[in-house]
């Protein structure tokens, strides 16, 4: 039985910055979470409505604790950030959002991602920030396993039937210009790295590569060119689907104002 | 032993409240009411995670979504579970997902109901979970040691999300008025479709008195929903909502409460398939199965070619 976490983080971060990139962090799994939780009731098999499920209540908590974290610093509660925020103030990546295709784009999406997060919490394992770093001490066990279910659904598709492989090499194809934007460094998490908070980006990407290829590889696909790199999730710029992914999360918050659930 | 010792041996079991193991010799009445009703069983929760699942991505909070998921999570663990015990008589899940999905199978028909408003979660959880646990807590007794088993876990998680689902009611009747109406319309609702969760009325129940033979089933359908009702009158007084049923009272020289008369012709239109949701429920889970055939056929294949290999493979999980 998987329980909710606490809405209370303990302490406030010390800066706007830390509070900024808490909440892109939190951003990340809760839109992914959300993405993956609309596979409820039409995966392809019973244990996926399963895993999927439990993998999308694995970001929820982490989003939970990231977000409340991050508001903390502005009096802003969890669902304040969820459900009051517009577009343009939403910091998660784009390969976070992007619609989730067959079961295919689903687990390549995912095994990109899981990925990256399973490098960035092992580093913040040892952030100066001692939120960050509980934080991302209980979420890098979770996210342990999401790498282990994603690589071992891209191994099954991508080396199964040649259907299979061909609808997941497209799928690869479709996910990887997205993948770029996750080792974008900016301005923010420069400051971040000075600071000993969280790593560079940039610096995951050659563990992040060496982990995605081997799994890409003994699927037998083939690493796309890194030609088109989409980027602007982090500055509020997303693609057009997502709105229509917050009105939905959003709608019946907002009908209440001030309404406790 | 010929069959008549077998059988004798089997009644003699039944007689002394022993429980039937997979490889005991059984009836075949007694296999194919157990793998009619545990695969019901197995059915009606996946076909559950429909309704509910309809409001995890517009969750009016975070702490509920979390909530709903992990509930919902538990749903596919159960219908695994149950499946499991199914199989144990001999059918395995595929063909019950193809018995299913012909309209041969059945699953609850509580779950053609639609879930237009938020409320209609916390509903769920309150009346729908609260029914399901009266069925099936005398379950845990029932003679055929799998499925007993099975219903002594599952149990205990209804149990959790009966409360969730009261705790959540509770919440909206004592927020706004916009929440309270939101709480009262959910119950107007649900309320007799739930009590038809029981099943006919026992002087219209052609198998219950083979199954209660057979140790399966403990308790008549009216006094199962008996009991539902008596439990429900007192805590619908302190959610501060309203059960829809002028005829509701207390009968002292009974002691129970009285209620209305069911509407049996509803629940026939519901198990004819002409219930809100029934054709909608089917496509949506005929469809995911079959989006999912391709995904199905690669673990298969890759599982084969693995062990072609003489590699072992981690089990499709």
């Amino acid at each position: 039985m998987t329980s909710p976490v606490s809405e209370q983080p303990g302490a406030a971060p010390a800066n706007a910055d830390v509070a900024a990139y808490a909440i892109r962090l939190g951003d990340d799994a809760l839109i992914l979470s959300h993405r993956l939780s609309e596979w409820t009731a039409h995966a392809p098999q019973i244990e996926e409505d399963l895993a999927l499920a439990n993998i999308a209540l694995d970001l929820l908590g982490q989003a939970r604790t990231l977000l409340a974290y991050g508001g903390a610093f502005s009096g802003r509660s969890e669902d304040d950030l969820a459900y009051l925020r517009e577009e343009r103030q939403f910091t998660n990546l784009q390969l976070t959002e992007i619609e989730n295709g067959d079961f295919a784009v689903t687990m390549i999406r995912q095994l990109l991602f899981s990925c990256y997060q399973h490098e960035l919490y092992r580093d913040l394992e040892s952030s100066t920030d001692a939120q960050l770093a509980a934080i991302a001490a209980k979420a890098v066990k979770e996210v342990s396993y999401h790498v282990e279910h994603a690589s071992t659904w891209v191994l099954r598709l991508g080396d199964g039937t040649e259907l299979s492989h061909d609808r997941t090499q497209a799928a690869l194809d479709a996910v990887w210009p997205y993948s770029h934007e996750l080792f974008v460094d900016d301005e923010l998490v420069r400051r971040m790295a000075d600071s000993g908070v969280g790593p560079l980006p940039s610096v995951l990407r050659p563990a992040w590569l060496g982990a995605v290829q081997d799994v890409l590889t003994e699927a037998t696909l083939v690493l796309p060119d890194d030609d088109w790199q989409p980027s602007g999730g982090r500055n509020g710029l997303h693609t057009e689907g997502f709105g229509y992914l917050l009105a939905e999360m959003q709608h019946l918050h907002r009908s209440h104002p001030g309404a406790q659930w | 032993m010929d069959t008549d010792q077998q059988q004798v041996a089997f009644d003699a079991l039944i007689a002394s409240d022993g429980r039937v193991e997979p490889r005991d010799w059984m009836p075949e009445g007694y296999r194919k009411t157990l793998i009619r009703q545990i695969a019901q069983h197995a059915h009606s929760e996946i076909i559950g995670m429909q309704p509910e699942g309809n409001w995890i991505t517009r969750a009016p909070s975070l702490r509920r979504k979390a909530i709903l998921l992990a509930k919902v999570q538990d749903e596919a663990g159960h219908g695994l579970y149950l499946y499991s015990a199914a199989e144990t008589l001999g059918m395995s899940r595929e063909e019950m997902l193809d018995l299913l999905h012909a309209g041969r199978q059945r699953y609850s028909s509580i779950f053609n109901y639609p879930t237009p408003t938020w409320a209609d979660v916390a509903a769920i959880g309150w009346l729908v979970d609260g029914a399901a646990i009266t069925n099936q807590v005398p379950l845990t007794r029932c003679s055929y040691g799998p499925y007993a088993r099975a219903m002594i876990r599952i149990c205990k998680e209804e149990s959790f999300h009966q409360r969730q689902g009261f705790e959540s009611q509770l919440q909206l009747s004592n927020g706004t008025p916009e929440q309270h109406a939101m709480a009262q319309d959910a119950i107007d609702r649900w309320w007799w479709p739930s009590l038809m969760m029981f099943g006919p009325p026992d002087d219209d129940s052609p198998n219950s008195a083979q199954s209660t033979a057979w140790g399966i089933k403990r308790f008549s359908n009216d006094e199962l929903r008996q009991r539902f009702v008596d439990i429900c009158v007192p805590q619908a007084q302190t959610l501060g909502l309203t059960l829809p049923d002028p005829d509701l009272c207390w009968n002292a020289e009974r002691g129970h409460y009285d209620y209305g008369v069911i509407d049996w012709t509803e629940f026939q239109q519901v198990l004819k398939g002409n219930g809100p949701c029934n054709r909608q429920r089917i496509a949506t889970r005929r469809q995911a199965h079959s989006d999912g055939a391709w995904v199905r056929e690669a673990a298969a294949a890759y599982a084969a070619k693995k062990q072609a290999a003489g590699a072992t493979v981690p089990v499709a999980a």
